[in-house]
């Protein structure tokens, strides 16, 4: 049992992940709006300042896991609780804690009923969100995994748009259905590896037979290719996106599909390498599909969220392509992706929301012209719509580039595939820059659109400085990845030999 | 022989007594309350202090072991949730109040006796008493102008109880005639020389069939959901609930009888628990009452338990032990609230239940707490329940079952959900505040955080049950 943190460390893991549950035990006792938004802020930023701890502790030169915790917790089943962090986990946990505070500090004026719950709702969400990225065993994994459900229903069915109910169901039920499959699968393999464990690491790179591989990897295919979600398997997104909260919509399109990426890069290809083998030629496919489909579709919207949501399509697209090609370029241009997707859509979703509390429409046709009356917002808009068109010199040009050199490498014509993506990103980003800034006003009462408040800045500025420095100066990022994406590689490898 | 080993039914006789003669008098609903509550809580604390207690008694046809204990505290909890939390009867007339009390724990001690028969006349006995008990209750419910739905119920309830008693006597004459036995663990050796005879097998099937039926369990279910809709909403709580405990440890310690791992007997257990899960969530998709719906629900939990029986293996076993206790601590929540929400004992339609976020915050969360525990999302104890059970039946090699049972979990899933987004998202309009007893606020927010706790550290309670279970295979 490796249980470092008794030797004098402290649980950092675990304190991150509980922070925030525990402090959504205390906003029952607290009365009015007020205090429970500023104590929500609070339990956020702090869990922000907490998890800086684990890039300025993280080894980079190593590909184990790190800060791990394992306690026996379920002992009849050999089921523990184990945490840890590698290069894969360490940046979308840090995405994952960063993001929250703004989803708090977004939600300040939108979110005027059931305050307390809805910040509760948020501070669970988070928990969840990071056991999810931490745990290393199945069990925790699955129940973090599925215990998100819960809040996020309630968080688009309660605060939600005019379509609330329809769009809060279908996500909770396509989600959930798909993912059914997944203890099975896990089970599956927990009965054929040596040691009879739950535990992650250990069912990594163990010689299961082939028609297990296969079958295994078509049942986390599903559950994860819902939550990313690729193509075809998409069709709960854009409507669980549009009728979202603000606060909603971030998490769900920063974190919560970087989930089924996530699990394509922990489970498929170092446990069913044979499967990834098998079948990555279509996942490919479906890759590009989403892509080109993606692009077409959010050129096609006259809605702003509808559009940000489809493009997201489109992105989650470039990251399952990363992934599948199977080389070093492309996994990595692929987690970077995911954290780049993370910040700009977030961002571009917060865009919306705000652009949102002033018309009290989406549609882009009400939000025309606005370049001369609200210049700072504008140009945060503008940089976060280069960032997500793959401007050079914005974080997603570093990522969606690092893919397309995976996507050459792998073959000629699957980078030939992806470039219309690109394309199409840069009609459908700048369609709508030009219609929101040049475009005519249909209004001549401008008085309701007053330029970001501080708030406002405040919670745009930290996404603005993320975007220009891993765009400009991506080093420091992609040194924490590297070494974990070799090693994923190197058992990869392995694993298809045997 | 301690007196602590036969405490909890010592318990249960006197208080029946006492409640017996506080049913003499007129008017003493009130008072028979208050006492069948101070039985039930004073049972409770005695079933759980005597937890770990051992003995044999009346001729050994009577066994405390620490299998029957864990039973028998998960009986008790049951009883006591139910007394208090239907503590009004609103649906019972004033002058029987006293007589539902003093049958309602008499079939709490034909339960508690049951889970500790290891011989067929005592466990006949043990059913039949609390059998009968429980079908007096049903007819108990006031009528309604027009509407003789609890007389329907009442005789459905028996004529289908009567009729697997019926299976049950018949089955044991099978039994007795090839193994000149009535005791289990004489049965059990006879048992397997003599497995190969056809008559062993039908005996054996026919009892299990009879099982079932308290379980609940296709082919046996078709009385559920009639008399769950028919009785009073504290009736159905209790019926709904505590005797699947009892029919769960009774077919548990039965098949560990019937020996050797049998093929034929594996694949009636899983057509029965196929059949169940299949139908019970299918027609719950459809259905507007509450308490009809989760009379549905029920049959599908019974479908899932015997997934664990299926495996004819002890871990399998603890697994299905396990999942019936989260059963009993998760389901009786939602008739809690069905008891509170019905105004003067009427049915509760899921319309009803439209709004209640509004109506009663912490009834909703209840409500909603036992729904998302049902369908089996964590963190409660229905998830790792399911993945127990799933875990045992795929060590099994049962594959398909358990594909299956994790498609019967997403089907499931759309009911308990829309009954949340009733409470969550639907106006109240018209329909008034609901208020929350004090003591049923308490048994609520008390059983969902034993349905949490559960679900979060299950271990020492699987491994009580695993442990339990073993030491009765080794007997």
């Amino acid at each position: 049992m490796d249980v470092s943190w008794m030797h004098g460390h402290w649980p950092l893991l675990s304190v991150l992940i509980f922070l925030p549950l525990a402090g959504a035990f205390v906003l029952p006792l607290l009365r009015g709006d007020g205090p429970v938004k500023v104590w929500a802020l609070a339990v956020t930023l702090i869990t922000a300042l907490l998890s800086i701890m684990l890039y300025t502790g993280f080894d980079a030169t190593t590909a184990s896991y790190q800060f791990s915790e394992n306690l026996p917790w379920i002992p009849p089943l050999n089921i523990n609780y184990a945490l840890g962090v590698d290069g894969i986990s360490l940046l979308l946990i840090l995405l994952t804690t960063f993001l929250t505070p703004l989803c708090v500090l977004c939600s300040w004026r939108a979110i005027g009923t059931r305050v307390k719950e809805f910040m509760a709702c948020i501070l669970i969400m988070e928990t969840s969100m990071l056991g999810v990225f931490m745990a290393l065993d199945f069990v925790l994994f699955y129940i973090f995994w599925e215990a998100m459900l819960i809040p996020m229903f309630l968080l688009i069915g309660v605060w939600g748009g005019p379509r609330k109910i329809y769009a809060s169901v279908k996500f909770f039920l396509y989600t959930l259905a798909g993912s059914v499959l997944l203890p099975v699968a896990v089970i599956a393999l927990y009965l054929h590896s040596p040691g009879h464990t739950f535990s992650i690491p250990a069912l990594m790179s163990q010689p299961y037979s082939a028609t297990l591989q296969c079958w295994v990897f078509l049942a986390f295919f599903v559950a994860f290719a819902i939550k990313v979600p690729m193509f075809p398997f998409h069709t709960w997104l854009p409507a669980a996106h549009v009728e979202a909260p603000t606060a909603g919509s971030v998490l769900l399109a920063s974190v919560l599909l970087k989930m089924g990426a996530y699990g394509f890069l922990r489970f498929c290809l170092p446990m069913t390498p044979l499967g990834v083998a098998a079948f990555g030629p279509y996942v490919l496919a479906l890759s590009i599909a989403g892509i080109v489909y993606g692009g077409f579709t959010a050129l096609a919207q006259s809605d702003m969220k509808r559009l940000v949501a489809y493009s997201s399509v489109a992105h989650m697209g470039f990251v399952t392509l990363g992934i599948f090609v199977l080389n070093v370029s492309g996994l990595e241009g692929a987690i970077l992706q995911m954290i780049n997707h993370g910040i700009t859509t977030g961002a571009l979703f917060l865009c919306v929301g705000m652009i949102y509390e002033r018309t009290h429409s989406r549609e882009l046709a009400k939000a025309t012209g606005i370049g001369k009356i609200m210049p700072v917002y504008v140009t945060a808009l503008t940089v976060f719509g280069l960032s997500s068109l793959a401007f050079p010199g914005t974080n997603s040009f570093v990522g969606e580039f690092l893919v397309l050199v995976g996507g050459f490498r792998y073959s000629m014509m699957l980078g030939l595939l992806a470039i219309p993506g690109v394309v199409l990103s840069a009609a459908y980003m700048y369609r709508m820059l030009q219609r929101i800034i040049w475009g005519g006003t249909s209004n001549p009462d401008t008085s309701y659109l007053h330029d970001l408040n501080w708030r406002e800045i405040v919670t745009l500025a930290p996404l603005l400085v993320l975007v220009l420095w891993i765009g400009l100066a991506p080093a420091p990022f992609m040194n924490v990845i590297h070494v974990s994406v070799q090693r994923l590689l190197e058992q990869f490898h392995a694993g298809l030999v045997i | 022989m301690s007196l602590l080993s036969f405490a909890s039914e010592l318990v249960l006789i006197l208080g029946g007594g006492i409640v017996f003669a506080i049913s003499l008098g007129a008017g003493r609903g009130r008072p028979a309350a208050r006492a069948a509550a101070v039985v039930a809580l004073l049972n409770l604390g005695v079933c759980l202090a005597s937890v770990t207690v051992q003995g044999d008694l009346f001729c050994h046809a009577y066994r405390v072991d620490a299998y029957s204990q864990l039973f028998k505290c998960f009986i008790a909890l049951g009883l006591a949730a139910v007394v208090i939390f239907g503590s009004k009867l609103k649906d019972i007339r004033e002058q029987i109040r006293p007589e539902y009390f003093f049958f309602l724990i008499l079939g709490a001690l034909g339960l508690t006796m049951l889970v500790s028969s290891v011989e067929l006349i005592s466990l006949f006995v043990a059913l039949e008493l609390s059998s009968y008990a429980l079908y007096l209750l049903v007819p108990m419910r006031r009528e309604r102008p027009g509407l003789r739905m609890q007389m329907e119920s009442a005789a459905k309830y028996v004529m289908f109880g009567i009729v697997s008693t019926g299976f049950l006597l018949f089955g044991m004459s099978y039994l007795y005639g090839l193994t000149g036995s009535t005791y289990f663990n004489e049965i059990a050796p006879a048992l397997a020389q003599r497995w190969h005879e056809p008559a062993a097998l039908a005996g054996v099937i026919l009892v299990v069939a009879a099982l079932l039926f308290k379980l609940a369990a296709f082919p046996m279910h078709l009385w559920a959901p009639d008399v769950y809709q028919g009785a009073s909403n504290e009736t159905t709580a209790f019926i709904a609930a505590v005797p699947k405990l009892a029919a769960v440890a009774v077919l548990i310690r039965f098949l560990i009888c019937a020996g050797p791992s049998s093929a034929t007997l594996s694949l009636v257990l899983m057509a029965g628990s196929l059949g169940s899960m299949f139908f019970g969530n299918l027609a719950a998709l459809v259905q507007k009452d509450a308490k009809r719906m989760l009379g549905y629900s029920s049959i599908a939990h019974a479908g899932y338990v015997l997934i664990g029986l299926v495996t004819l293996k002890a871990a399998g076993f603890a697994a299905a032990m396990f999942y019936i206790f989260g059963f009993v601590a998760m389901s009786l929540p939602a008739f809690l609230v069905i008891c509170q929400v019905s105004k003067d004992g009427e049915n509760v339609s899921i319309d009803d239940l439209s709004g209640l976020h509004k109506r009663n915050p912490m009834a909703a969360f209840i409500m909603g707490a036992s729904m998302f525990a049902l369908a089996g999302i964590p963190p409660f104890v229905g998830f790792i329940g399911k993945f127990l059970l799933l875990s045992e039946a795929l060590r099994g090699g049962f594959v398909l079952l358990v594909v299956l049972a994790a498609l019967n979990t997403a089907i499931g899933i759309y009911y308990y959900l829309t009954v949340v987004r009733v409470m969550y998202f639907a106006d109240p309009g018209d329909r008034s505040d609901v208020r929350l007893d004090r003591g049923a606020a308490i048994t609520g927010m008390a059983l969902i955080a034993i349905v949490t706790l559960l679900g979060v550290v299950p271990g020492r309670l699987l491994q009580a049950a695993i442990d339990s279970v073993s030491k009765t295979i080794l007997y």
